[in-house]
């Protein structure tokens, strides 16, 4: 119970002066999506049925290599700051809200560099 | 705050069914959600009949008869019975929507009145509007100028003038704001389309000195960014306006300005 006026609650903290770079970044990384995954899924429709070779040396040509490396990022950095606005939607615990935001985060952080490094590996000859 | 089923005692229950009018033969059964404050009650449905040759052609027609000649209790905002004042918005047959310019003919089936969702109830259908008006002063609807006032009225183009057509047409009725999931889950923090399609009328207006003060204190994750463009506000608002449109507007200012 609070007895504050309404026009308090409804200005609250005030306005973050934020929001904008996570709005143009979502969708500067789907567009950037469009093409990648375009060329993701040919490239593994053709690799298909290839052996290992094969397919390690596809990944390794410097055009796959960048090209792969390109969609990791765009990829995970788009997916966090997806599932950043799901969970500031439906999640109002502040404590778990902040918890899951920084897991998701780090999760796309995490599996992004490992990513990153598997393909730089195999294009190095590691 | 996200709730996907309604608390136990908010479970509306069926309520009493009133006797059909003597001697008519075109009726038509309104189920009408009732709850008071007052007896520590379940909201209940009552089904109600009208005479529909003994009636308006309009849902409010319906309310007005029932409350004269029925059932004196049931309470309802309204005033101009004509879409311009926004008082008598309702959740009918699923759509939030004004009751004075939506006709009963519309409803196939019995016809079933709501209040507006997701929203405190005072009484059976007038909902507590408190929060939303307090956010319709945060965002301080009012010209705003640095420029001394001019000897006579403050000049606009024609085209000027056109860029708020669409805009100033909004009678602040909640219909688009209540039918949005955004709103639903964060009405706290999140303003929603009705308040920014009128924080939008005043970014638009030419005459306004204000545009980049009024751009910092919507620039927020949870003010402007709850938007997903999901849509709802634009296909049930009852004066035919594009809430979502504006709100993209807002977005697309919020880049120009840094671009």
């Amino acid at each position: 119970m609070s007895i504050r006026t309404p026009l308090g609650r409804a200005r609250g903290l005030g306005s973050a002066k934020t929001g904008t770079d996570h709005w143009w970044m979502q969708r500067v990384t789907a567009l950037a999506l469009i093409p990648l995954v375009i060329w993701f899924v040919v490239s593994m429709i053709i690799v298909t049925g290839a052996d290992h070779e094969t397919a390690l040396a596809f990944i390794g040509s410097p055009i796959n290599a960048v090209l792969l490396t390109l969609l990791i990022i765009a990829t995970f950095y788009h997916g966090q700051l997806g599932l950043q606005v799901v969970i500031e939607d439906y999640i109002h615990s502040k404590w778990l809200e902040v918890a899951l935001i920084l897991l998701v985060k780090g999760a796309a952080i995490f599996l992004g560099v490992a990513s990153v490094y598997a393909v730089i590996a195999i294009a190095l000859g590691g | 705050m996200v709730e996907f089923a309604l608390p136990k005692n908010s479970k509306p229950i069926e309520g009493k069914e009133w006797p059909k009018p003597e001697g008519a033969t075109n009726t038509k059964a309104v189920k009408v959600y009732r709850w008071s404050p007052d007896d520590g009650q379940n909201p209940r449905i009552d089904t109600y009949h009208i005479d529909l040759d003994d009636c308006g052609p309009m849902v409010l027609d319906a309310l007005i008869k029932i409350k004269n000649e029925v059932d004196s209790t049931l309470t309802f905002r309204r005033s101009c019975r004509e879409g311009v004042c926004g008082s008598c918005a309702m959740n009918i047959d699923g759509t939030n929507t004004l009751a004075c310019t939506k006709y009963i003919a519309d409803a196939k089936n019995d016809l079933r009145i709501y209040p507006l969702p997701h929203q405190e109830v005072i009484k059976d259908l007038v909902p507590d509007q408190t929060h939303f008006f307090a956010q319709y002063r945060e965002i301080e609807p009012w010209l705003k100028t640095d420029t001394p006032a001019p000897e006579r009225e403050r000049l606009q183009s024609p085209e000027d003038r056109a860029k708020v057509d669409g805009l100033w047409e909004c009678v602040l009725c909640a219909c688009c704001s209540t039918s949005c999931p955004s709103y639903w889950w964060n009405e706290d923090r999140y303003l929603g389309p009705a308040i920014l399609l009128q924080a939008y009328r005043w970014l638009a207006d030419s005459r306004d000195e204000a545009t980049g003060e009024r751009l910092d204190n919507l620039e927020d994750p949870f003010r402007l960014y709850r938007c997903h463009t999901i849509m709802n506000c634009t296909k049930t608002c009852p004066k035919h306006l594009n809430p979502a449109k504006a709100i993209a507007s807002i977005k697309k200012m919020m880049v120009d300005r840094r671009l």
